[in-house]
């Protein structure tokens, strides 16, 4: 069964499941029970789980973070949330010494099964501190999984895998994509932790993307269809754990290979993706990686401002000519 | 519980850490440690208060806390070895062990940062209905962490059954706290976040006892967190090695005058020093008895270095 949902909805109706089928579960950060949250994720949960099940907690992200990851390691299974990932920032302490560590530091004896979900990445007129793409500093962590769905079904279908797994999980969704809409299988089985995913096949390039740039690179592919180039869209869904082989499968049918994200260049997650291409698809190469993201600036307010460094399809049209060498 | 039992552990704590302090000089332990000489009284009386399923969260300064709740010493002799022990397996060590056999949530090398995890096992404890409270130690320059601020907070409107004790020793590492704060005691501060403060003698395990357990009971009857200030001194360094330049001359003795197994041996009548002697010579063979296992617990094989990343 599929029901046709806005991204926002289907964020909503894994959550419903999460509180419905799991009695270890809680959520909790600003302005999600009574408010139902600034963007709606919430919407309805108070009223029907009850302030035991979700609850509105200060403005104080660290302290918050810190909680989850007690509560987790005690026998909840808390799914916390930050509202902009750009407030992650001031509880990084929390995913990057706490939350990501204590599994191995106690040697397996400690678990931290809980969820963080946050938000991510520009809108017209948010300012640098509200368009953060910040989902590299994450992947550097090791211990915490990382994901990012780019798909209302994804939304739904990774959240729910974030929920029952036993490992700490950051779901950073996309602000952007909250308005569009689409078939979400809402009966479909759990899926474990993981996975990228062909999205559209080609011959000619692999384009990897995630997160809103998914959208993007399938739009690039359909326009580079008209030239002539079958570009292979690949969703990588999630940065860890990190599905390799179905990028280096592609660029071994391809030979070549563009990464594609909305976060700023340098450091960025596709600079991993390309390192990995070069150790491991050396030989299948037949043109450099190239990468397609934000110029090293702040992300500026103005949409006059913003059209000038936020990567779009033509972004990766461009690229992938490049590098196809037309 | 009483005399002999606190006397015990308190002697325990100081026995192995005196050994400790040893076993690192001759290069049996790797790293920097971090030492509660001095401050026993604090963990040793506020466990006391505790039960069985209550959960402690300490410090990098928290071997007192773990001994308190019962941690095994051999264990913690073997972890701090870089040995494969059974608490942590060598990846944690001194400053960073816990062991949740022991509801011991454990240590923590960031300053503060055990107050929002201990927070966060008072929220299980409420959520579940478990009865279970959770007792967090900070010293006193913690109290200048936004983590611990924003925790403190949260367990206030939370209501949650949360009981942060404050080892104050006049220090913020190696600078002294009217340097750091503009307040007389840190418990000024609990009425900025509407929760009970109590300043206790640090030194005395009774005194700690008393405050300690009133705030248990109140957390555990539902209604929420509390602070205790517990006024110690350090009789060693910030960590080992640590040459103390920075305190003024005769502080540290006149301090080993008025430290808590030191005010037990000096009120004790004839017939108690007799019976504190007998202890101090059980605690020196326990001690020494573990220390021995723990030299037989291997190191741990490199082969496993990539285990327990993820479930």
């Amino acid at each position: 069964m599929s029901e046709s949902l806005r991204y926002i909805q289907a964020v909503n109706a894994a959550l419903t499941w999460a509180l419905d089928t799991r009695e270890d579960t809680v959520y909790f950060g600003e302005d999600v029970a009574l408010p139902g949250g600034p963007f709606g994720a919430t919407k309805g949960l108070h009223k029907r789980f009850g302030s035991t099940r979700i609850f509105d907690t200060p403005i104080s992200e660290s302290g918050f973070l810190g909680m989850a990851l007690g509560a987790a390691m005690t026998g909840l299974r808390p799914i916390a949330e930050i509202m902009y990932a750009d407030f992650s920032f001031v509880a990084m302490d929390q995913f990057v010494n706490q939350i990501s560590t204590i599994r191995y530091a106690s040697n397996g004896r400690w678990r931290a099964p809980l969820v963080v979900r946050m938000q991510q990445g520009y809108s017209p007129g948010a300012c640098a501190q509200h368009s953060h793409s910040p989902e590299a500093y994450f992947a550097h962590t090791p211990g915490l999984r990382v994901g990012l769905p780019a798909t209302p079904d994804d939304a739904y279908q990774m959240l729910r895998s974030a929920v029952v797994s036993d490992d700490p999980v950051l779901i950073a969704e996309a602000r952007m994509l909250y308005p569009t809409r689409g078939p979400v299988r809402t009966d479909a089985p759990v899926e474990p932790v993981g996975g990228a995913r062909v999205v559209r096949p080609g011959t000619d390039v692999t384009v990897v993307a995630w997160s809103r740039m998914v959208s993007a690179a399938l739009d690039a592919a359909g326009q580079l269809a008209e030239e002539g180039i079958a570009a292979e869209v690949i969703d990588l869904r999630w940065l860890n754990p990190l599905d390799f082989d179905t990028v280096a499968a592609s660029v071994a049918r391809t030979g070549r290979l563009v990464v594609a994200h909305e976060a700023n260049l340098t450091g960025g997650f596709g600079a991993e993706i390309a390192a990995r291409a070069a150790a491991e698809c050396f030989a299948d190469l037949r043109a450099p990686v190239a990468r397609v993201a934000a110029p090293d600036v702040p992300m500026p307010a103005a949409p006059a401002l913003q059209a000038a460094v936020v990567p779009e399809a033509a972004d990766v049209v461009a690229a992938v000519r490049r590098t196809v060498g037309r | 519980m009483g005399l002999p039992d606190d006397y015990r552990l308190m002697a325990r704590i100081r026995r192995f850490e005196e050994r400790l302090t040893a076993l690192k000089d001759d290069g049996e332990i790797p790293g920097s440690i971090h030492l509660c000489n001095g401050q026993e009284a604090i963990p040793v009386g506020a466990c006391r208060a505790l039960r069985d399923g209550d959960y402690v969260t300490a410090t990098y300064r928290g071997h007192g806390w773990a001994l308190s709740r019962g941690v095994d010493l051999v264990g913690l002799f073997a972890e701090m070895m870089g040995r494969d022990s059974a608490l942590c397996g060598g990846r944690a060590a001194s400053p960073y062990l816990s062991d949740p056999a022991r509801w011991f949530v454990g240590e923590n090398s960031i300053v503060g940062a055990g107050v929002p995890v201990a927070a966060g096992a008072a929220l299980t404890a409420q959520r579940t209905g478990s009865g279970a409270v959770s007792v967090v130690s900070i010293g006193d320059g913690a109290m200048n962490q936004g983590n611990v601020h924003e925790a403190i907070n949260l367990a206030a409107v939370l209501d949650l059954p949360l009981v942060l004790v404050v080892e104050n020793n006049v220090y913020s590492e190696m600078s002294r706290i009217e340097d750091m704060v503009r307040v007389r005691q840190l418990t000024e501060r609990a009425a900025g976040y509407g929760v009970p403060g109590r300043v206790v003698d640090g030194n005395d395990p009774d005194a700690v006892a008393e405050a300690v357990g009133e705030a248990v009971a109140r957390a555990r009857e539902g209604s929420g967190p509390s602070i205790v200030e517990a006024m110690t001194e350090r009789l060693v360094g910030h960590y080992s090695g640590d040459a103390q330049h920075y305190r003024p001359a005769g502080e540290i003795a006149a301090a080993r005058e008025r430290e808590p197994l030191v005010r037990i041996r000096r009120a004790a009548d004839a017939a108690l020093a007799e019976q504190l002697d007998a202890i101090d010579a059980e605690v020196a063979a326990e001690v020494e008895a573990a220390v021995t296992a723990a030299r037989a617990v291997p190191f741990p094989d490199p082969a496993t270095v990539k285990e327990h990343v993820h479930v």
